[in-house]
């Protein structure tokens, strides 16, 4: 039988001819195939597959006998180990026999090393689920979440009724470090949110008043809304995206490095000696984070009162004072301590729940801060049914 | 190398052959890891140069350097394998990233090579989903993702359980093998040093520098630093002294 050459060459012709990457198929009689390798295989030239080979190899008649021959192989990476193994594979399947022997011995080693039967048998199972079994384990998963948390929330009162009565082990050195991060640390950052919404809302005030030449009600506006809402709004809006988030990530990689797990075999709550620090910490300096937002706010109001509304700083502050009642301020003060409980906990809770992978210190501290802005909001709309039934 | 004023090692000379297994070795905090961190350009010496090649590596412009280090694989102590990432992925990164293959031909070779250190079937698992063995495995694949000329391992067996250790003993032997990759070892387990070492320097503690080199198994009947025939012998020797005494 006469030779029937069938040249391929599927790699691009690169500037240098003896550089391609070649492969020719040749057929010496009805069952032998010899398969020639040639030049340089490097994966950034391209990565041609066995699989292309496969209708020559299985078209009858079929050969018994495949011969990979590589004398003028000159150079070869993993695109050419990919192509054998997956020549082995085919072959294997249909019963041909393949002759390496001609191959570097390297090379005969990866091939074999990646065509050995696979350690897993059955890889992962990629589940396909309805939408209706996903939905029902996401509620069920909610769910589940939920009563941790109360679980959590339990434990965590205890812990503080503990400290409370002097009995919690914690190191005071990290209650004056938490005081310190969530306290003057945050001083910045809430002088300028606080200041500036100040401003937004003497802006949106003063808008609407002008029309009615009530320009000094200004000031009335911003201190009855910065005092009762937004002071503690704003502070833990801000300690929910500073503080909480760090509680959760801190925690969360103290899960990860087991340090969690340390503290609980030297009999050691971590609630009490992780948990209560920062509750206590964040529950202390938010009174006072929100009377600061609260005085800086004003500011803010009295900036725009002074420069756009030409009223002097005196008669806008007498009008500031005449519109704050004591009520209101306490009122305030009381959201922003409710808050404060609901910052830290939802950071130490998250922390205490994160996963084993630093990816999953990032979604803990995720949903550290949107967790805690919910409930922020929440707490808020709560706040405002009692205190009017309350008559505040 | 030093950390600010304080010098961590000083007149370190050697030469890695090509397609040897080179074993840096020394007792724990004598600034193997660090000399690591240096040989893989994340470190710059303080004084000295680094050769790849014949061509300095340390003060070469970007091109260069990042033509180099390409070169490079790299299995940490940890593994640092990406975490968010399939072990598919985690081997795929690098493809994706310095090669223009398609994400199926990035996945047949991710597969092939976690198939190369005996994971296949693993490719869409998470790190956080495999053993610690299987880990550094992972780590592996990943390293030899780009086909590099030269592996550097950061105490590859730390932490495995003796089967373990002896595979990826095995594996770093038929890495050097079949890749024909040169391979440095950072590492202060016994076993693996004899096992795979064709050449290793010592590093000194106590005289911050180069305590011995040359063959482990030689370098046991040879040496007379006693720092290095306690380390080798795990301190055997100095109870055998003190016996004699």
């Amino acid at each position: 039988m006469a030779l029937r050459p069938v040249a391929e060459k599927w790699l691009e012709a690169r500037v240098n001819e003896t550089d391609l990457a070649g492969l020719e198929i040749e057929r010496s009689d009805s069952n032998q195939l010899v398969i020639r390798l040639s030049g340089v295989w490097r994966l950034h030239h391209g990565m041609p597959t066995a699989n292309r080979l496969k209708p020559q190899l299985i078209s009858s008649p079929r050969p018994s006998h495949v011969t990979v021959e590589a004398s003028r192989l000159r150079a070869w990476d993993s695109s050419l180990v990919n192509f054998l193994a997956g020549l082995t594979r085919i072959c294997n399947a249909h019963q041909i026999l393949l002759d390496r022997a001609s191959l570097p011995e390297g090379l005969n080693r990866l091939v074999e090393l990646a065509t050995s039967a696979p350690e897993l048998k059955e890889p992962r199972a990629t589940t396909t689920e309805t939408l209706l079994t996903r939905a029902g384990r996401t509620v069920l998963a909610r769910l589940e979440g939920f009563a941790t948390y109360v679980d959590f929330v339990g434990l965590v009162a205890l812990a503080l009724g503990n400290a409370l009565r002097g009995r919690a082990r914690f190191r005071k050195i990290d209650l004056l470090e938490v005081l310190q991060a969530s306290g003057a640390d945050a001083l910045g950052i809430v002088t300028l949110i606080s200041y500036l919404v100040g401003i937004i809302m003497a802006f949106m005030g003063a808008v609407q008043l002008q029309q009615f030449g009530a320009a000094i009600y200004v000031a009335d506006l911003v201190a009855i809304a910065t005092v009762r809402e937004m002071g503690a709004m704003m502070t833990g809006v801000i300690m929910s995206g500073r503080t909480g988030a760090a509680f959760a990530a801190q925690l969360g990689s103290m899960k990860v490095t087991q340090e969690i797990d340390a503290l609980a075999t030297m009999g050691i709550s971590p609630i009490e000696f992780l948990v209560v620090p920062r509750v206590l910490g964040l529950v202390l300096m938010m009174p006072l984070l929100c009377l600061y937002a609260d005085f800086v706010g004003i500011l803010g109001g009295a900036t725009v009162g002074v420069t756009m509304l030409g009223l002097t700083l005196n008669s806008y502050m007498q009008q500031t004072i005449g519109a704050i009642w004591v009520s209101s301020l306490v009122g305030g003060l009381v959201k922003s301590v409710a808050y404060g409980v609901l910052i830290a906990i939802a950071g130490c809770y998250q922390g205490f729940e994160c996963g084993q992978s630093s990816s999953a210190v990032g979604e803990a501290a995720t949903a550290a801060v949107v967790n805690g802005i919910v409930m922020i909001v929440v707490a808020c709309g709560l706040f405002a049914v009692i205190f009017n039934l309350l008559g505040f | 190398m030093a950390f600010g004023p304080r010098i961590i090692m000083r007149d370190l000379n050697f030469t890695v052959a090509r397609h040897e297994i080179f074993i840096v070795m020394g007792s724990s905090g004598c600034g193997k890891s660090t000399l690591l961190r240096h040989l893989v350009g994340l470190e710059e010496p303080v004084a000295g140069e680094i050769l790849f090649r014949g061509e300095g590596f340390t003060r070469a412009d970007s091109a260069t350097r990042e033509n180099i280090i390409r070169r490079f694989g790299v299995l940490y102590q940890s593994s640092a394998l990406w975490s968010s990432m399939t072990l598919a992925e985690n081997v795929g990164l690098p493809l994706a990233q310095f090669t223009d293959l398609s994400p199926a031909e990035i996945r047949e070779i991710a597969s092939l090579k976690l198939a190369l250190v005996g994971l296949g079937g693993f490719e869409d698992y998470y790190p956080s989903e495999i053993s610690g063995g299987m880990q550094k495995r992972a780590g592996v694949a990943r390293a030899i993702a780009l086909d590099p000329e030269i592996l550097f391992f950061d105490e590859p067996t730390a932490g495995l359980d003796p089967t373990a250790s002896r595979l990826l003993d095995d594996l770093i032997l038929e890495l050097r093998d079949s890749l024909g990759a040169t391979i440095v070892v950072v590492t202060h387990e016994l076993a693996s040093i004899f096992a795979i070492g064709d050449n290793c320097i010592f590093l000194d503690r106590e005289t911050r520098s180069i305590g011995a080199r040359g063959h482990p198994k030689e370098l046991l009947g040879q040496t007379d630093n006693p720092r290095v025939r306690e380390f080798l012998t795990r301190g055997s020797t100095r109870a055998a002294a003190d016996g004699g005494l």
